[in-house]
């Protein structure tokens, strides 16, 4: 749903039994996969108040763009688990059928000014869907 | 949700059969326990689908069996069992699932509920501060460089060398909470990156510790063989599993099969089945992988275990003997295990998946602890947070019908989402309250999503396990305190 130039919706959460889901749109493939990114890290914690201090540089190659997005969003939470690091925003330089780059920024949580929600153990490849045509995706999470 | 509409046949009260005709390209029948009632609710979701899909993997022998607790997953059904021939079969990460050797673990006290009623709100205090628990926490063990490696190949007997527990913790825990040939060259770095910071803690979501007593026995010599002794006795629930370390591993080689799958020419109804043969060099490097991350999850429960005893006994002011506080058992209902099985009159050795379904050896099978060999091995079932729990033994019905395995909890029914939507956490709060339930969590919203609600009435789950047959319903628990990741 698009008005303007300007988006009403970035993502959606979508129901299953034990997970949550989100179908995320964009108006290229870039900012698809940039809200999916956004969508998992408004599951895991309240973005509001996240500042974009750190970043980290991603380089991922896979055999194809299902490939690029189950490992995106993984490597994401690798950052959260490891640097404790809550992103918020993403840019995708590049992204093509097996190979994508971006910079990712956000900060360090801080419990003091975080609210952490749920945790996300993984993105699945369960009915993962990337439509190259509508640049929307699909992607369920082990929560 | 739109209904299931796929074919289904009645065997029996307990049992139904999704028969190979269904679809073309299944290679065995599905089989879901569940009784008429369950079974509505099971086919308003895809998960019957699911049953339908695992039955399409290569080598898979018997049926594609579903537990009571069976709710939709991803790729393979949560509640699920499949086993595979080692010669011709799969082995699948997505059936394993991405917490390897998530599990729960039983201590028994000698202390009744009256006795601990009283400090209650102090003891679940004390135990919120020992054991680091939530999205978010660290870990209290400061590894060295290169020890996480040791902590992968030895798993429990890594945390009770360095003090954390007794060696007798070993004995009552499933495969000695060590696995053979788990080899930490095959776990990536990231993975144990992830691990490290995590040793010993609870995690989030749906895992938790419980102090429980016990509310009525079913089997009294069987539950004695146990430490069961009364009514009122102190119990304590601990459930959780390999943190991001197995969360990783589950990733890592997900990814490596969907590309290993086009070189072995298998094909699979949804990516998540992705798996290779069971003696490829893929499969052997996945098992060799989530034997240690199942072994990281047995070290993480026995180091949780060893502060749950420091805190009982510095609150209620007892010595370790006389609180008692051995372990009943450890089941891991998370994993994929090598396996001798009978199938068609002949042993054969199999990949036995369970995902969401918890082992049920026998009385007498080589892999029960001799203290249990009379009795069968037990099998812990947890409930939601408030509600009961069950204990449960293996039966030989059980060997013959499902490889040795029976469901693992209450089976969710509604969605987080849902759950988020209909119910709030200071109203679960206050609800547990009522009932005489002392709750600490560090996080509300979670709370709600793990309401009572939104699951299945485990004594229905059991009870249809029980009267199959595949396991036989021992003692159960009710929770006074409970601490929620």
């Amino acid at each position: 749903m698009w008005i303007g130039r300007q988006a009403v919706r970035r993502y959606q959460f979508i129901e299953h039994t034990a997970d949550i889901g989100l179908v995320a749109y964009g108006q290229t493939l870039e900012e698809a996969f940039a809200n999916a990114a956004y969508g998992m890290f408004s599951i895991i914690a309240e973005l509001k108040t996240v500042r974009d201090t750190t970043s980290r540089r991603l380089e991922i190659n896979e055999v194809d763009t299902e490939g690029l997005l189950f490992e995106w969003l993984n490597r994401l939470l690798y950052f959260f688990d490891v640097e404790m690091l809550l992103f918020r925003k993403f840019d995708i330089s590049e992204l093509d059928e097996n190979h994508m780059v971006a910079v990712c920024s956000g900060e360090k949580y801080d419990p003091a000014r975080h609210k952490l929600k749920t945790g996300v153990k993984s993105a699945t490849y369960h009915l993962l869907k990337v439509d190259r045509e509508k640049n929307q995706i699909r992607v369920i999470f082990d929560i | 949700m739109t209904r299931w509409s796929g074919t289904i046949e009645k065997v029996d009260e307990y049992r139904w059969r999704i028969p190979r005709s269904y679809r073309a390209g299944m290679r065995v029948p599905g089989l879901i326990y569940a009784d008429r009632d369950m079974l509505e609710h099971i086919l308003t979701e895809q998960v019957a689908e699911q049953v339908a899909n695992v039955a399409h993997l290569p080598g898979i022998v018997g049926h594609s069996l579903a537990m009571p607790d069976i709710h939709w997953g991803y790729g393979f059904p949560i509640g699920g069992v499949a086993a595979m021939r080692i010669k011709d079969g799969v082995i699948s990460p997505g059936g394993v699932g991405f917490d390897i050797n998530c599990g729960v673990r039983l201590l028994r006290t000698n202390l009744t509920g009256d006795e601990i009623i009283p400090r209650i709100k102090e003891l679940i205090d004390t135990l919120y501060e020992n054991v680091p628990s939530g999205l978010g926490s660290k870990g209290k063990i400061r590894l060295r460089p290169g020890e996480i490696d040791q902590v992968l190949v030895k798993g429990s007997r890594w945390a009770v060398e360095k003090g954390f527990g007794r060696p007798e913790d070993l004995e009552t825990t499933e495969e000695s909470g060590e696995m053979a040939a788990a080899d930490p060259g095959r776990v990536s770095s990231r993975a144990k990156e992830r691990g490290v910071p995590q040793l010993g803690t609870l995690g989030s979501g749906n895992h938790f510790l419980e102090v429980a007593v016990v509310d009525r026995i079913y089997e009294a010599d069987t539950a004695r063989a146990m430490g069961i002794d009364r009514e009122g006795q102190v119990m304590l629930l601990v459930h959780c599993g390999s943190r991001g370390l197995g969360h990783q591993t589950a990733d890592d080689y997900i990814k490596q099969m969907v590309t290993a799958m086009q070189k072995y020419g298998i094909q699979v109804p949804d990516r998540q089945l992705a798996c290779s043969p069971v003696e490829s060099p893929e499969g052997q490097a996945y098992l060799a992988a989530m034997r240690c991350a199942a072994n990281y999850a047995w070290a993480n429960r026995q180091c949780i275990t060893h502060w749950v005893r420091e805190a009982f006994c510095r609150v209620l002011d007892v010595s370790e003997t006389d609180a008692g506080l051995e372990l009943v058992y450890d089941v891991a209902h998370n994993i994929a295990k090598i396996e001798e099985h009978t199938v068609n009159s002949h042993r054969e050795k199999l990949c036995v998946h369970r995902k969401g379904a918890t082992r049920a050896f026998p009385a007498g099978h080589s892999d029960v602890p001799r203290k249990y060999a009379l009795i069968g091995q037990p099998i812990l079932i947890p409930g939601d947070m408030g509600r009961l729990s069950y204990i449960l033994v293996g039966t030989e019905q059980a060997m013959r019908e499902t490889f040795g395995s029976t469901c693992h909890g209450a089976g969710r029914i509604q969605s987080r989402t849902a759950a988020k939507r209909h119910i709030k956490g200071r109203d679960v709060l206050n609800t547990l309250k009522a009932r005489g339930i002392t709750v600490r969590t560090g996080n509300l919203s979670g709370l709600a999503e793990e309401a009572p609600e939104a699951y299945k009435d485990v004594t229905s789950v059991v009870n249809v396990t029980h009267n199959a047959g595949i396991s036989r319903i021992v003692a159960r628990t009710r929770p006074i305190g409970v601490i929620k990741g």
